[in-house]
């Protein structure tokens, strides 16, 4: 078997994504190459030739991948699938958005986001925002497979892979790339923090939602909210945390004034460590979180800024 | 510009799901059931479209069983013009679904096709991307804002991180991301008027494709369950437990 890794990565850095569909790789077995593509990411490369487990780095460097978009990244991956038996991607915007149209060229069925491995056909994976878990088996003779980061432990450095140039022909006329707005906040993003702060409808409006700015900012985390408060107005839609929002993960996870309606729970029920703090010591919240604190939280949140 | 919306027939997303004692898949009985909220919010885009006199007319269209026409009504409730109904009771899947629809897309020739950018069900986020490859046409997934310029669509992505603004040639596919638009609600007479609008029933076999899935579900089952914790008495003692016993912040 060999394995096709399409490596993540921005600004001219290797996405720390990589490692953990690398880890993924190994364990399906086989040999294992990364494929750079982009402009000028000669650098991005000698990174990924680090990564243990890594047979062979292939560079496709040239400005039609500049901004990776999906139309020549998949023409470029279909040229070179046949040597495949797997193609993994990270379930990240650039993956979900690639491959999919990749495993479609290829006639192929796609297993998205998968969190285990059980054998080189068959697949873990959450479906209804993770509150289930399917094993699915495909029998297509190429395996294309996006990797749910959280599921796999990044491999480590150590490696010393060949980097070797792709030649490929690919054109495109379809799309073409405009500009980019990169979120400037010192704020990590939402489904990267290692620490989330969420408000809910109990936080009774958006100027409330200031009183977790000096929490968020002293831990490092993010902030988000449940649809109750999106839905009230509060904040912005992009800050939601749940089925139809963000699926977060973070070490720590602290919900501020949120009852824990279904909806919310299967977006950061995964988090390692839950912190409810709710005035309404019935909320449903309290059922999944490790430490809980039935207060007010217009008292209980300057306090707990206070002491940090 | 016609524009054509697919949409799917899911658990209401409001429905603690239940995975069936033999594992073998989720248990969809006396479950209720709506439109999947990633297609209300394509079916919202190609009604506004239409609004802005941008679209001239909206076509629904769902791959699915019998009772899926009930989402197919809602969307023409909502304001599509009329429906296309792909009936199978297999278990289809996006590349399935993606086959489905890029004939639809051959006999309908939609300026623009507008799709949720996943189902809340199976979450796989593909269907959209598979139908572009299929049909030939540039994508612009997970939208926060669509606008068309002549021959061109200007399409504001939601990527990792930030925006990302791209250029796709017409006709094209879009998936919606939650900012792109809030839905309407359907108002009572746009229902009854729903009843009365055209709607087509065809099957994969009039349309010539293979939908059933190539992958097999071996089992499905319920996540390992969270062990509830335990209820501390003061701010104190929580800022102790998550320095101390949880390790999680310093």
């Amino acid at each position: 078997m060999s394995i096709l890794v399409l490596a993540e990565h921005h600004d001219g850095h290797l996405g720390e994504a990589t490692a953990h569909v690398v880890a993924a790789a190994k364990a399906i077995g086989g040999d294992i190459d990364v494929l750079v593509a982009g402009q000028g990411v000669g650098a991005i490369a000698e990174a990924a030739a680090k990564l243990d487990g890594v047979t062979r780095v292939r560079v496709a460097d040239d400005e039609v991948f500049a901004h990776q978009l999906a139309e020549p990244m998949a023409d470029l991956l279909v040229g070179l699938a046949d040597d495949y038996s797997h193609v993994l991607a990270a379930a990240s915007t650039t993956g979900k958005n690639v491959l999919p149209r990749l495993a479609a060229l290829k006639d192929v069925a796609q297993i998205s986001e998968i969190i285990a491995v059980e054998s080189a056909d068959t697949f873990k994976r959450p479906i209804y925002a993770g509150n289930a878990i399917a094993t699915v088996k495909s029998d297509d003779a190429l395996k294309v497979i996006t990797v749910r980061s959280t599921g796999f432990d990044a491999v480590g450095e150590g490696g010393s892979a060949a980097v070797e140039p792709v030649e490929a022909s690919v054109a495109n006329s379809l799309s073409s790339f405009v500009g980019e707005e990169l979120a400037k906040s010192d704020r990590p993003e939402l489904g990267a923090a290692k620490i989330v702060i969420s408000g809910g409808r109990g936080m009774g409006s958006g100027e409330n939602f200031k009183i977790l700015d000096s929490i968020a900012d002293k831990l490092g985390a993010a902030i988000g909210a449940s649809r109750a408060a999106v839905d009230a107005g509060y904040v912005p839609n992009d800050m939601q945390v749940g089925q139809t929002g963000k699926i977060v993960a973070p070490d720590l996870y602290i919900a501020v004034g949120i009852s824990g309606a279904i909806q919310h729970l299967a977006g950061m029920k995964d988090s390692k460590v839950i912190v409810a703090i709710n005035k309404d010591e019935e909320a449903p919240i309290f059922q999944v979180a490790d430490y809980g604190l039935v207060a007010d939280l217009f008292e209980a949140i300057p306090e707990l800024d206070g002491k940090l | 510009m016609k524009v054509l919306v697919a949409v799917k027939r899911v658990i209401d997303y409001n429905v603690k799901i239940r995975v069936k004692p033999d594992g073998s898949d989720v248990d969809l009985t006396n479950v209720k059931m709506a439109m999947n909220p990633f297609c209300e919010i394509a079916v919202e885009e190609a009604v506004r479209l239409k609004e802005k006199g941008v679209a001239t007319e909206v076509v629904a269209v769902t791959v699915g069983p019998k009772a899926a026409q009930e989402q197919l009504r809602t969307a023409l409730a909502l304001g599509a013009d009329r429906a296309i109904h792909v009936e199978t009771d297999e278990r289809v899947e996006s590349l399935g679904a993606a086959k489905a629809l890029a004939k639809v897309v051959e006999q309908e020739s939609p300026g623009l096709v507008v799709l949720g950018k996943q189902a809340i069900d199976s979450d796989n986020n593909q269907t959209g991307q598979m139908l572009a490859a299929l049909s030939g046409m540039a994508q612009g997934t997970f939208a926060s804002d669509v606008s068309v310029d002549g021959d061109k669509l200007k399409v504001i992505r939601e990527i990792d991180g930030g925006l990302q603004t791209v250029e796709l040639s017409l006709p094209a596919v879009v998936t919606t991301d939650l900012r792109l638009n809030e839905p309407r609600y359907a108002k009572l007479p746009d229902i009854m008027k729903a009843k009365k609008k055209p709607m087509d029933v065809t099957t994969p076999a009039d349309l010539g494709v293979e939908v059933a899935s190539r992958l097999t579900l071996v089992k499905v089952e319920p996540p390992a369950e969270r062990q509830g914790g335990v209820k501390v008495s003061s701010v104190d003692e929580l800022v102790d437990k998550l320095k101390n016993e949880a390790k999680v912040i310093s």
